[in-house]
């Protein structure tokens, strides 16, 4: 209960060890939190200054900006060192082993000091098998990175430079040249255009993906042209309870992988009795080969906006949050350009166009670190804790951000709102099948001539939305097929006709998870790829529960011995080794991130028998 | 629903559950754990401790509840009324095993309590992962994100060099289970010291001062809570360990004494653990009112001058 239930703490000493922040730093830390007013806080020492000192209870009400904090420091110096986490630790009253263990947590920090300028090579799933990425054959200077999240121009390459104006670029598709010259100092250039990423785009008559490639992802005025807005107007028309009936009515379920009933969570926040609650929109997408949240987002962010503002009107929330995966730089421009615009032209805000409800929404940028999708690592990582699960109960929709209600809910499953509002549930819920409601975005990757994010009405098969995105690449056959991602499972070329609903995958005995399809074809190595979600899960694990932590080396290690086994007699019993495992990290593990950690191996064991005894 | 009395005015409302086929009733608010315990079942825990919020980290006392998609960790899920609950089947004994399997190849559990009798117990072969790897002196460098990828030959493992910086006590992480207890002793459950931290993620999360700077150059008040909390040995007196070295730690022979603090008015509770008439270890009785088993430096680590002789 410790994680939420924080006693109030009395007055602390601090001790700050040796290292003093540079001017840079300082600077840094000050972007956010302005100029440091006392010396007790890291101000110049003055006559009065060492006798007065202020603060406490109320600086460590700011532990939220913590990692906003961090973020402004590493993106001014490119790392942090012990000077900015003793000027950090004074500023918020927050102890430095503290600051250390948040920022140890994330991967795109680092408190060694190292060049300003980190090119970051994806050598996950899809990049390893379209391209040969792995964190071998990097090119040197370069770091090895998960998923970057745009497998459909795989291979994918980010920069980060640090800097008075720091750099954040993506390059995709990049040869090892391309690579070469980043790490030298070459710029990305100009990105592919947003919509490149939904080869169904632009058409109007499309549902989610309706304004991609159509409406200017920067002009409120064309978001508004094209329908923008109406869906919120409405909402306020029709009140609170009868927007989440008309969610329920809809048959929404979560679209982040667990599917939950959209509405029932909504009923449920809005149903507590305490008043103070949040929002959040969960655009953490980290899961390997999903990359349908960022092409939303940078394709038509005021959609986020507005779903956001109706989900909050309808469960009674006063403040948002976006949490977005920090390697997504476009869709960050994108999005604080929308919140600014929609801030001024008062479509939030106080008594939001006339309707009396206030609501704000803050951008809030993760670090490069998977588990933190997980809807309570969330919240302590927005609230300046390592981004450990909590366990559960109690849930999220009665103690969440701060102890408060909170609604988490996927890109996409707000975005779905739009179409249900401007309508009504019952149509929407016409659309799909028996147990699968309404349009689904997949992200096709893999050997598929046309990879991108497709939109579909529920029910469609596998082997039509390999057709969507163009067929098979010349040459190619199919191997496996990955659904949902490294947490979901593969499936084999028999397995085409497959209805993509959530009921007809669980009858399958497999999963649609984030909607992920990746199509890897006879000249992927299935060990390689077997390997690498092994050493993902190890990577992302946050380390709190032994069954993931040691679970995700020991499945690791039983891996690297099969790939020598296999076939002989010895094999049977790392075999068996991987079944113990997975049932213990399924069944013991806190989060959903251990619980799933064996899905897919199990299944290229089982389905696809990619070792034998 | 009954309602019993326990003490004054207070009344706590049972409710009535189902272990092990067994009907039982406990008081609203203990956990399954405490349920368990009263009704005799003998529920593994590792990480749980009796001053301490419990993490639920270990993963050693899970339940299965009937309803619930995975097991529950009995030492923080509460008692909820028509719980069924089998603490001993196919399912729970597994994920003790493993859980007991994972811990024992990578840690090194020689001075946990009771850890060899579960062992047996369940069935546990840490040996089964493979011998245990070697020491490893970068655990504190770990770059979070990446690791060395394994070969399978040996079991990875959490073993390194003890930390010896100071005269007070040792941190031998080697057996560190990631309980918790000791960063939540040292800060806000307890002390609200906070010289420790997690850092690092994954496997190569580790309990650390910040920048594992030596505790001498950290927060540490050296009140010693941390070792009165930490269930494997990890943290331990300086004397203790000095003594294991040398092979006269002789716990067997040792007496334990309950006594006041001399050294200020607020009268915390002390266990004077001696051997061969020297005082040997410091600790204070977790369920003592004043204490809950906490100290300061001069009450765990300031006995010296009980011992200094007059030399004639």
């Amino acid at each position: 209960m410790a994680t939420f239930s924080r006693k109030v703490k009395d007055a602390m000493d601090l001790k700050i060890s040796s290292g003093k922040a540079t001017t840079e730093e300082r600077d840094a830390v000050d972007s956010l939190l302005g100029p440091a007013p006392e010396t007790s806080q890291g101000a110049e020492r003055d006559a009065v200054g060492l006798r007065v000192s202020h603060g406490g209870e109320s600086l460590r009400e700011l532990r939220h900006l913590l990692l906003p904090i961090l973020h402004a420091v590493n993106d001014r110096v490119g790392f942090i060192s012990r000077g900015a986490i003793n000027y950090i630790s004074q500023r918020l009253d927050v102890a430095p082993a503290e600051i250390y263990g948040v920022a140890t947590f994330y991967a795109l920090f680092d408190t060694n000091e190292r060049p300003a300028r980190q090119v970051h090579v994806c050598v996950d799933l899809a990049c390893r098998a379209m391209a040969g990425c792995t964190e071998e054959n990097l090119p040197e200077g370069s770091v090895a990175s998960p998923c970057l999240g745009t497998c459909e121009r795989a291979p994918a390459v980010l920069l980060i430079e640090a800097g008075v104006s720091p750099r954040f670029e993506v390059l995709a598709p990049a040869t090892r040249n391309d690579i070469v010259e980043l790490v030298g100092g070459k710029s990305a250039g100009i990105e592919q255009p947003v919509n490149a990423g939904a080869p169904q785009t632009p058409d109007s008559s499309l549902v989610l993906l309706t304004r991609v490639g159509i409406a200017d992802p920067l002009s409120i005025d064309d978001y508004i042209k094209h329908n923008g807005f109406t869906a919120l107007r409405r909402a306020f028309e029709i009140g609170p309870e009868k927007v989440i009936n008309e969610v329920t009515a809809s048959g929404l379920v979560g679209r982040g992988g667990a599917a939950f009933p959209t509405g029932r969570k909504w009923a449920a926040v809005a149903s507590q009795p305490v008043k103070t609650r949040y929002l959040i929109c969960n655009a953490d997408e980290s899961e390997p080969g999903t990359f349908k949240d960022r092409v939303m987002l940078e394709g038509d962010p005021f959609a986020l906006v507005e779903s956001m503002t109706i989900a909050a009107f309808a469960t009674g929330c006063q403040h948002g949050y976006i949490y977005l995966r920090g390697e997504y730089p476009r869709a960050m421009r994108h999005l604080e350009n929308a919140l600014s615009i929609a801030r001024k032209k008062n479509y939030l805000g106080d008594n939001i166009l006339n309707s009396g409800f206030n609501f704000e929404i803050t951008m809030f940028k993760g670090a490069g670190a998977y588990i933190c999708g997980e809807e309570t690592a969330i919240f302590n990582s927005i609230e300046g804790f390592r981004g450990e699960p909590r366990n559960k109960p109690p849930f999220p929709v009665e103690v969440g951000l701060f102890g408060k209600p909170t609604v988490v809910n996927n890109v996409e499953t707000l975005l779905n709102v739009l179409p249900i509002i401007q309508s009504t549930g019952e149509k929407y819920a016409s659309w799909g099948s028996t147990g699968s409601k309404g349009k689904k975005l997949f992200c096709v990757s893999g050997a598929v001539k046309t990879p991108g994010v497709y939109e579909v009405t529920f029910g469609a098969t596998l082997r039509q939305l390999i057709e969507l995105a163009g067929g098979l690449k010349t040459g190619s056959s199919i191997q496996a097929i990955l659904l949902g991602g490294a947490a979901g499972g593969f499936v084999g070329p028999e397995d085409l006709d497959l209805e993509l609903t959530i009921e007809a995958a669980r009858a399958a005995g497999t999963t649609l998870g984030s909607g992920v399809i990746m199509v890897l074809d006879q000249t992927v190595d299935m060990v390689d790829q077997l390997q690498r979600i092994a050493a993902f899960f190890r990577d992302e694990s946050c380390g709190q529960c032994v069954p993931c932590r040691v679970g995700t080396v020991r499945q690791q290690e039983a891996l690297a011995r099969l790939v020598k086994s296999s076939g002989t007699a010895s094999a049977s019993v790392d075999l068996q080794l991987l079944r113990d495992l997975g049932q213990v990290m399924r069944d013991a593990s806190i989060c959903g991130l251990g619980q799933t950690a064996h899905n897919a191996i199990d299944s290229a064991l089982t389905r696809l028998k990619v070792f034998s005894a | 629903m009954s309602t019993q009395v326990t003490s004054g005015l207070q009344v706590r409302k049972s409710v009535e559950l189902t272990i092990d086929g067994k009907k039982i009733t406990a008081p609203e608010g203990s956990t399954l754990l405490d349920a368990c315990r009263a009704s005799g079942k003998d529920i593994p825990t590792l990480c749980y401790g009796d001053t301490i919020t419990p993490k639920n980290a270990c993963r050693v006392c899970m339940v299965e509840l009937e309803g619930s998609r995975t097991l529950v960790p009995s030492c923080s899920r509460k008692v909820e009324p028509g719980m069924v609950v089998n603490t001993d089947n196919d399912r729970t004994r597994l994920s003790r095993k493993l859980v007991l399997e994972l811990l024992g190849s990578s840690v090194d559990l020689s001075l946990t309590k009771n850890v060899a009798r579960w062992n047996e117990s369940y069935g546990a072969e840490p040996m089964r992962f493979g011998s245990p790897s070697f020491h490893h002196s970068d655990r504190d460098e770990a770059v979070t994100g990446h690791h060395h990828a394994p070969d399978g030959k040996t079991a990875e493992s959490v073993h390194q060099p003890v930390k010896i910086d100071n005269s007070l006590y040792i941190r031998d992480y080697s057996k560190c289970i990631l309980c918790y207890q000791c960063v939540d002793a040292c800060g806000e459950q307890w002390q609200n010291t906070f010289a420790i931290t997690t850092a690092g993620r994954g496997f190569d999360a580790r309990i650390s001062t910040e920048f594992a700077v030596d505790l001498t150059d950290s927060a540490c008040v050296y009140c010693g809570n941390c070792i009165q909390v930490c269930p494997t040995g990890a943290l331990m007196f300086t004397t203790e360990y000095e003594m294991r070295e040398a092979g006269t730690w002789h716990e067997e022979e040792q007496t334990q004494t309950d006594t006041i603090c001399p050294y200020c008015g607020v009268g915390c509770a002390l266990t004077l653990h001696v051997q061969d008439n020297t005082i040997v270890k410091v600790s204070s009785p977790s369920d003592h009112s004043v204490t809950h088993g906490n100290l300061c430096i001069k009450g765990r680590f300031g006995f010296q001058h009980v011992q200094n002789n007059k030399i004639d």
